[in-house]
């Protein structure tokens, strides 16, 4: 069977619903962000499949800018947790409940 | 260079078949994995199927820089940090079921609905075969050319925007993780 761009699309939906599913379900600070960043990359596999049915290498090049800012994010971010954690010796997020999320 | 998948109507469907079950099912056992040490490791094999999805769409580029800063750097980044928290072993029951079952459905029920409305939006392109878009387009001679122009001729502003992205990061990054500031 020919591989059609819906195919792609399926894959990326289905990579960021695991993605989402992993945020709301999981407890601990680290795991969520690496789910975020599941997230992330499925919404890339779809953008580079649309730029190649467009024939516009455009979609690539915001790829590469969605790559450079995941890694700043996940640098700031990490740093955040490492914070978090010297308060309150803890990542579950379940117990960050300080603002009483 | 000869492309590696030159539109071959059977040869993608089946490296694409591979890299598509290979990412989704790292995809599934990281989120279910309970030590985080594990799902670093799948979420890193995952990320090594996005980069062949990447190939059988002619991305060489962007799956070379995903193995590389991803799959490299970034998840060595997440490795010392887990490592160096050297968390507690009742930190490492994660894996929770939501406590209300009611809102999870109605959460998940709205999710589905955004995710077919965007889905059907793009009918249109449903019936496009990448391996005749491939075709059609011919091979990618260099991808890296094709990917530098426009970057640094269209985008080039916000590609310097973004060293300043990545140097406020950086200090941020170390200015949070001091222990007196």
């Amino acid at each position: 069977m020919e591989i059609q761009i819906a195919h792609y699309l399926v894959v990326a939906g289905i990579l960021f619903a695991v993605g989402l599913t992993g945020v709301v379900v999981r407890r601990n600070a680290i795991v969520i962000l690496m789910c975020l960043e599941l997230m992330l990359n499925a919404a890339n596999l779809a953008l580079v499949a649309f730029s190649r049915v467009h024939r516009d290498m455009q979609g690539q090049v915001f790829v590469f800018f969605a790559i450079t800012v995941a890694a700043a994010e996940a640098a700031v971010m990490l740093a955040i947790i490492i914070a978090v954690y010297r308060q309150r010796q803890t990542v579950n997020v379940d117990e960050m409940d300080l603002m009483q999320g | 260079m000869e492309p590696i998948l030159a539109a071959a109507g059977a040869g993608h469907a089946v490296a694409f078949y591979a890299m598509a079950a290979l990412a989704v099912a790292s995809a599934v056992l990281m989120m279910t994995q309970r030590n985080p040490v594990a799902c670093v490791l799948w979420l890193v094999v995952c990320f090594v199927g996005l980069a062949g999805l990447f190939v059988t769409l002619e991305a060489y580029f962007l799956a070379v820089i995903q193995v590389l800063v991803y799959a490299g750097a970034i998840m060595v980044l997440f490795l010392f940090v887990i490592m160096l928290l050297n968390l507690r072993p009742e930190d490492l029951k994660a894996v929770a079921l939501p406590r209300i079952p009611l809102v999870g459905v109605v959460a998940a029920l709205l999710l589905l609905a955004a995710v077919v409305t965007v889905i059907s939006a793009s009918r249109p392109y449903f019936g496009m075969s990448v391996a005749g878009i491939l075709a059609e387009v011919g091979p990618t001679k260099d991808s890296v050319r094709d990917i530098g122009l426009p970057l640094f001729r269209d985008w080039l502003l916000p590609f310097e925007a973004t060293s300043i992205l990545l140097l406020a990061a950086i200090v941020g990054a170390v200015a949070l993780t001091k222990r007196k500031v």
